[in-house]
This record gives C-alpha cells, structure tokens and sequence, in this order.
C-alpha cells in the first residue's frame, strides 16, 4: 500500500500532499481535545495491524483496517493515519518522506468516503444489516485504496500501467479478509461499546 | 511479502532508544527534521545519477555515522525494497525504447532500466538518510520539534498519544492472542478465523479506548487542559551550527550537480 520515495511524478506528488493537507486541516478542525486519545488508538492500530498476518488460501496477508478507522472516527481519519505513517516512514523506512501526502490521501480518502457510505447501514437496528455494512466498508475502503495507489502510479507514467493494474489484482484476497474482519470487529463493538462508533448511549440496537 | 522481511512492531520501544549513542543525538531535533526534508527533496526532484549516487553514499556514511544497528537497518531498507520490486522488475519491460535484452521474448529497454535504478537509488537514499537522523530520537523528541517547527498542536498531541498506545495495544494485542492460543485457536485460512480476528481486535480497540479514558481523566485530575509544556531546551548549539554549514554546503554541491 504504501509508495516509496522516487516513483511519483512530481505533479502527483504534489496533488497529493495539497489534499492530504486540506484533508488533515478538516480533520483537526472536526477533532476536539476529548477524542484525541481515541484517535490515537485507531492511529496506533493501524501501525500495529500491519503485523497482524492472516492466512489465506496459500499466503497471507495483513490487515489495513482504514474501513473500520473511517467508521469510527470520519474526518479525523486523516490526521490519524498521516500520524501513523509518519511514525511508520521515520522508524521503520516505510514508505518515504515526500509521498507521506500522497500515501496519506491514498488510506485516508477511502476511510472518509466509507464513513459517508456505511454509516448509515452500521447503525441499523438489525445486527445482520450492520455487519454487512461494515463488511462492504472494510472491504470497500481497501479497494478504493488499491485503485488509488493505482491510479497515482498510472498518473506518473504510462510505464506504470501494468505494476497499476498488478496492484488491484494482488489485493483482492486483502479485501476479502477485510471485510470479514471489520464486519466482525463492527458487530462486537455496536454490542459492547456502541460510543466508539460515536453512537449515542440512549441508542437501541443490536 | 515473506514474513521475516516483514517489520516487527514489537521490537521498537517509542519512547525508549534502543541505539548505540552516537554524535547525531547532539544535534537540535529541529535542524535534523529540516535536513532530513531538504535531503529528501533534493534526491526525489533529481534525475541526474552523479546526484542521486552521491546521496546514497551521504546515506550510507550517515548512517556509519550514526552507529545504526547493521542487520535491524538492513532489514527495514529490504523490505522497503520488497514494496516496489514488482515495479521496478516490471519497468524495463513496459518503457517503450531501444531494446536491451529480452526475456522470454519480452525487449527490456534501456530507458525503463534507468527509470528502475533511478527509483531504487532515490527510496534508498532518503529511507536510510531518515532512519538515521530522525529516525535515532526518540518519538517523543520528534514530537516536541515538530511543535517547534510550528506544526499544529493537536498533531503533535495526537502523536505523542499515539506513541503512548502504540506500547499499550501491541502487548494487549500479544495478551489477547496467547488467551485464544490457550484455548487451541488456530489461524487458519477460513472465515471463522477472520471472524474470530475481527472479534479480536474489536475488543482489543474497546479495551484501549476504556485505558486510554482513565488515562485522560487523571491527565484532567492532574490540570491537563490541552496543553503540553515543551520544557527542553531549544537554545543552538556550536555544532549545530557545524552541522548546518555543513549541510549548507553539500546541499548546493547535489544541486550544482544537477547542472553540470
């Protein structure tokens, strides 16, 4: 998922950062200094779920978890998944400095955009409904990540084209555990704790 | 990817050093910061290979210099590799232009070649330039110059929590996974595995959450009121100012390059 340093052409690189940032600014706006340490857990997980390995079929893979970041927290997704990069990119050497923007918007985007689709099938009184919604936004907020980072590779050079479309290919069993987690993972959370959610304490489901 | 390339979340310490201490840890936090970006705009926006292999030889002797654990450092550049390999083995077979050499029966161009080594050298040059001088502070450092530097509060806030739980959910994370191991779960590539994880890690997320609302409340109870006092000391030293001029100089020596 995540872009190393040098790949991008200079105008994507750019873009990219220029929304990240405006993505990041809406975020912080929309945070306040209650929710920051729920924030930091979902940051914090998606650091640590990029270890969590699954098997599936003959390989494995690890989960990305931007669906269930964008389900809980929306805008605020931004300036918690750039944290987690940047902590990722200076300690470990994932990705690279000047792509942050771009790897940012690339996670980022897709968790918001499922936020606005699925949020209203998660807090659906039926169970069942809720868990295919998370499901569809897990699985989902992976795919539109994979045709993004696709895309900013096609966007930099025709050449990119095949690597592009090999990216969408080799993320399609990602997607499928994706979703099977983060339906499992929305279903006990509305149960337990429906506030992570940011579902009201009155509200009647599940 | 293999697994053992894989990073090892739980071998990194946040607010510990785990480093052997080497000259760079005098340094001001911010200038590092700073050099790190500057280097790394530099390398991306050049073409020229005079400029990106004497980055990667700046790299490499900055890293020597900063004393970088050898087998941990290689690792994390190998698996930074491993992200782009499709794209680079992929390159010289889909650049149009005068053929190298084929394999079976696809031309490699030449062009595609260059754009491949080009990439290579420049991830590398910046991914060991930030490991080994931001990457040496501790997060928390990095955090404090990142306020220094006039990025937002909150962001840095949201990194210095995210720093603290980092610790806190991999080991719950651990915890959680030997309790269903002691209960003979296997993973297995099937949906109740994926399910089982889901669980998991909802959970694992409600846990923390509750932890990390304790943790506010007794930050409250002690006065916090979204605030954190920077009490280091920001005053430049002598060689801080060495390491700028320095810096100064190689910096225009890449550029200049680019033009010769």
């Amino acid at each position: 998922m995540h872009i190393v340093d040098g790949a991008l052409s200079v105008p994507v690189l750019a873009g990219g950062a220029a929304l990240a940032i405006a993505g990041v600014a809406v975020g912080l706006k929309k945070m306040d200094y209650d929710h920051l340490p729920q924030v930091g857990i979902l940051s914090a997980a998606f650091f640590i779920a990029s270890y969590i390995h699954l098997p599936i079929g003959f390989s494995s893979v690890h989960l990305i978890l931007n669906g269930l970041i964008g389900l809980a927290l929306g805008w605020a997704a931004f300036p918690a998944l750039l944290v987690a990069l940047l902590l990722q990119a200076v300690f470990f050497g994932f990705g690279g400095f000047l792509v942050l923007g771009v790897n940012t918007l690339n996670i980022a985007l897709p968790a918001v955009l499922v936020y606005g689709l699925c949020r209203g099938g998660i807090v659906s009184s039926s169970p069942k409904v809720a868990a295919t919604w998370g499901a569809v936004g897990g699985a989902g907020a992976v795919a539109i990540t994979t045709v993004m980072v696709a895309a900013s590779l096609a966007l930099s050079g025709e050449a990119f084209l095949l690597a592009a479309k090999a990216t969408l290919i080799a993320h399609i069993p990602v997607m499928i555990v994706e979703g099977f987690v983060t339906g499992a993972a929305v279903l006990l959370i509305r149960k337990v704790k429906p506030e992570f959610l940011n579902l009201s304490e009155e509200w009647e489901g599940g | 990817m293999p697994q053992f390339l894989e990073h090892s979340g739980s071998s990194w310490k946040g607010q510990r050093l785990k480093h052997e201490p080497s000259w760079i840890d005098t340094l001001d936090p911010r200038i590092r910061v700073a050099s790190a970006f500057v280097f790394a705009l530099i390398v991306v926006l050049s073409n020229d290979f005079g400029v990106l292999i004497t980055g990667l030889f700046a790299s490499l002797l900055l890293a020597k210099l900063a004393r970088l654990n050898v087998k941990r450092t290689l690792r994390r550049v190998i698996a930074m590799d491993m992200f782009m390999i499709f794209l680079i083995v992929m390159l010289p077979f889909t650049t149009p232009g005068e053929a190298l050499f084929s394999v079976a029966g696809y031309p490699a161009s030449l062009e595609g070649l260059l754009h491949a080594l080009r990439i290579t050298l420049k991830a590398n040059a910046v991914v060991l330039m930030l490991l080994s001088i931001v990457g040496t502070m501790s997060a928390t450092t990095l955090g404090h110059a990142m306020a220094r530097l006039k990025v937002p509060d909150k962001l840095v806030h949201l990194l210095l929590f995210t720093v603290r739980y980092l610790d806190v959910i991999g080991q719950e994370y651990k915890r959680m996974r030997r309790a269903m191991q002691a209960r003979a779960f296997v993973l297995r590539s099937n949906s109740h595995t994926w399910r089982s994880m889901g669980y998991l890690i909802g959970m694992l997320l409600i846990r923390s959450l509750e932890r990390s609302e304790r943790i506010v409340d007794a930050m409250k109870c002690r006065g916090y009121k979204g605030q954190f006092y920077l009490m280091d000391n920001t005053v430049l030293a002598r060689q801080d100012y060495s390491y700028m001029v320095i810096c100064a100089l190689f910096f225009s020596v890449l550029l200049a390059l680019n033009f010769v």
